[in-house]
């Protein structure tokens, strides 16, 4: 009886340390900090994200990895979870994401979220009634397709707007392509009540490379690493 | 609730229940359409206009072919007001509106009350004011109420420069007459409004951009992307938008934006009676009776000023109506 006591009272105490170290574990100050798995990778699947995404989070505009200084870190917390969960699916993001812990993806969200960068070099596009005609698809759109100008829901200049909208202001051209296209294709599939698939359905190619090329042309020289 | 039927008994029961609800949050559910009752439109009374057969269509002219012209230059500042009115007219609102919120592709759009059908159907007889309003007339009300402003006077450049665009897009077509695309579209009524179904449908399909309070969205810089619904900033309660018919029918054809025409009717009338139950700034003729501002101007199945929804009389306590004093 005294013995049985004993021995659910050692139970209890070592499922009391088996809690306290899972708690440890999950707790961020103990996780590894976004800056360091940002530099060196987390040991684990997720490699550094600097190598591709910029020592800053400028992005490397003419591979197509895209900015992330200054998005907002709800926005960039639900992509990390849809690559891990392969809603949207990508080859090179899917292992990444998913070897990231809840945790490292709030801290790596906030952490990029606020950094602030200047625009990355990228090989400009230099024709500009390529731009004048994407420009007037982002802020008049073509009505008589049901496209609203995109600036209506991405912001004047492409500033962005809350959680949902995001920034497009210092994406490369490159990138903006590939993300329409990745609609289109349906590869990208977690976009708000369906908003972008439907958007990208009704651009062509040429009018894709056109308004990308618009917004690859835009500066970055707006609030940065703002959450509104 | 939910079985009420356009029976006039069961509907009389029904609001008896609802008042006796009283402080009872929306999930009491419905609110019954009053069976047969005229409905004060702010719209001009263009039912006795001769009507132009539904597939014939009407392109207004493109930017492009605005003339390099005295004209033209107020065709172009009508246009800058109508689309970026918070920073061409400022002077004359008093909420986070721009005319084009509600008229699409800069009063393009058909179904949403497009200016150039608009234009064609003036000098017309209002009842809202009781004589024939010129077209300017006509703006000066979108300034007061859906703008929650004050009007710019008769003759204002703002009127002048709005009046030439309006005219500039409606070239070549027949004066007098009611195109297909004029106003919102006039959906079937529907027998009550659900107002639990309203806010599910808000929250699955217009909180991403307007937000679960209404509010509207802004961008970093300040500017408001998506506009608030109620509140405040937004439209008042002499408004043509706050009578639900017309908010079902322009929810219906255009929103969620970009996927206009998605929505069942019955989504876009519990929708739209679920956004006008909500406070927004009283209405410009009140003098401080609710009761006499709504017998006066107000009533009908489409209208809830003056009714008590979730616990809310309407129009109790909203805010005084006109731009805030600066
Ligand atoms: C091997 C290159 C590579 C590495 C390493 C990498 N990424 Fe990415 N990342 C990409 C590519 C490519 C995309 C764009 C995928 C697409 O086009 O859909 C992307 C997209 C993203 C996005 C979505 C951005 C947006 O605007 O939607 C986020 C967030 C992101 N990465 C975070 C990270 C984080 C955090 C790390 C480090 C743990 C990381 N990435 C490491 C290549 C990489
Ligand atoms: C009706 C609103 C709406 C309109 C109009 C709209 N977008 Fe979007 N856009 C969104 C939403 C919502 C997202 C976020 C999607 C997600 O979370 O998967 C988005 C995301 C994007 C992204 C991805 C950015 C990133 O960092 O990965 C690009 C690129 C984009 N939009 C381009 C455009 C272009 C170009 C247009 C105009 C042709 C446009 N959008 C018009 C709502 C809109």
């Amino acid at each position: 009886m005294l013995l049985a006591r004993i021995d659910r009272r050692h139970q209890l105490k070592w499922s009391l340390m088996a809690i306290c170290v899972a708690l440890e574990v999950s707790n961020p100050a103990f996780a590894l900090d976004p800056a360091s798995i940002a530099r060196s990778g987390n040991g684990d699947a997720a490699t550094a994200c600097s190598s591709c995404h910029g020592d800053h989070g400028e992005g490397l505009p003419d591979n197509g990895f895209p900015r992330l200084a200054g998005l907002d870190s709800r926005y960039l917390r639900t992509q990390l979870e849809a690559f891990a969960s392969g809603s949207r699916a990508n080859e090179i993001m899917h292992p990444i994401a998913k070897a990231l812990s809840s945790d490292e993806r709030q801290s790596l969200a906030s952490y990029y979220s606020g950094l602030i960068a200047p625009k990355a070099p990228q090989q400009a596009v230099d024709d500009d009634k390529l731009i004048a005609d994407g420009k007037s698809i982002a802020l008049d759109g073509i009505w008589n397709k049901g496209l609203p100008g995109c600036s209506q829901c991405h912001a004047k200049l492409g500033l962005g707007v809350g959680a949902s909208f995001p920034r497009l202001a210092g994406q490369s051209s490159t990138y903006i392509g590939n993300s329409l296209a990745a609609w289109k294709d349906g590869s990208r599939g977690n976009d708000p009540l369906s908003l972008m698939a439907g958007i990208a359905s009704k651009l062509d190619q040429s009018q894709i490379d056109a308004v990308a090329a618009y917004y690859g042309s835009l500066p970055v020289d707006q609030p940065e690493g703002k959450t509104p | 609730m939910s079985d009420i039927a356009s029976d006039p008994k069961t509907w009389f029961a029904g609001v008896l229940f609802l008042a006796a609800a009283g402080f009872a949050g929306y999930s009491i559910g419905s609110y019954p359409v009053e069976p047969v009752k005229v409905v004060t439109a702010p719209q001009p009374a263009t039912g006795a206009l001769p009507q132009t057969p539904k597939d014939s269509k009407f392109s207004p002219p493109g930017d492009d072919k605005i003339p390099d012209s005295e004209f033209g230059k107020s065709v172009r500042l009508g246009q800058a007001i109508f689309y970026d009115t918070q920073n061409n007219a400022e002077e004359f609102i008093g909420n986070s509106l721009q005319c084009s919120n509600c008229h699409l592709d800069k009063g393009r759009q058909p179904d949403s009350a497009p200016l150039w059908a608009a234009y064609l159907v003036y000098p017309a007889y209002r009842a809202k004011n009781g004589h024939v309003n010129t077209f300017q007339e006509r703006l000066q009300g979108c300034f007061e109420y859906s703008m929650n402003g004050k009007a710019p006077p008769l003759g204002d450049k703002t009127l002048v420069a709005l009046e030439s665009y309006a005219y500039f897009l409606a070239k070549g077509a027949p004066t007098g007459t009611v195109l297909p695309g004029q106003g919102y579209p006039k959906l079937p009524r529907p027998d009550k409004f659900d107002f639990a179904n309203g806010k599910e449908v808000y929250s699955q399909k217009c909180a991403l951009c307007h937000g679960a309070d209404g509010a509207g969205q802004q961008s970093p810089d300040g500017q408001t992307v998506f506009p608030p619904l109620w509140g405040p900033k937004s439209y008042n309660w002499g408004a043509g938008m706050s009578s639900i018919n017309n908010a079902a029918g322009f929810i219906k054809a255009n929103m969620p934006f970009s996927q206009g025409n998605t929505l069942t009717d019955k989504q876009a009338w519990d929708v739209a009676a679920y956004i006008d139950s909500h406070e927004r700034p009283q209405d410009p003729r009140f003098k401080g009776s609710l009761a006499e501002t709504q017998k006066e101007h107000h009533g009908g199945a489409y209208d809830l000023y003056g009714t008590t929804v979730g616990g809310v009389t309407l129009g109790k306590d909203s805010v005084p109506s006109g731009p805030l004093p600066q």
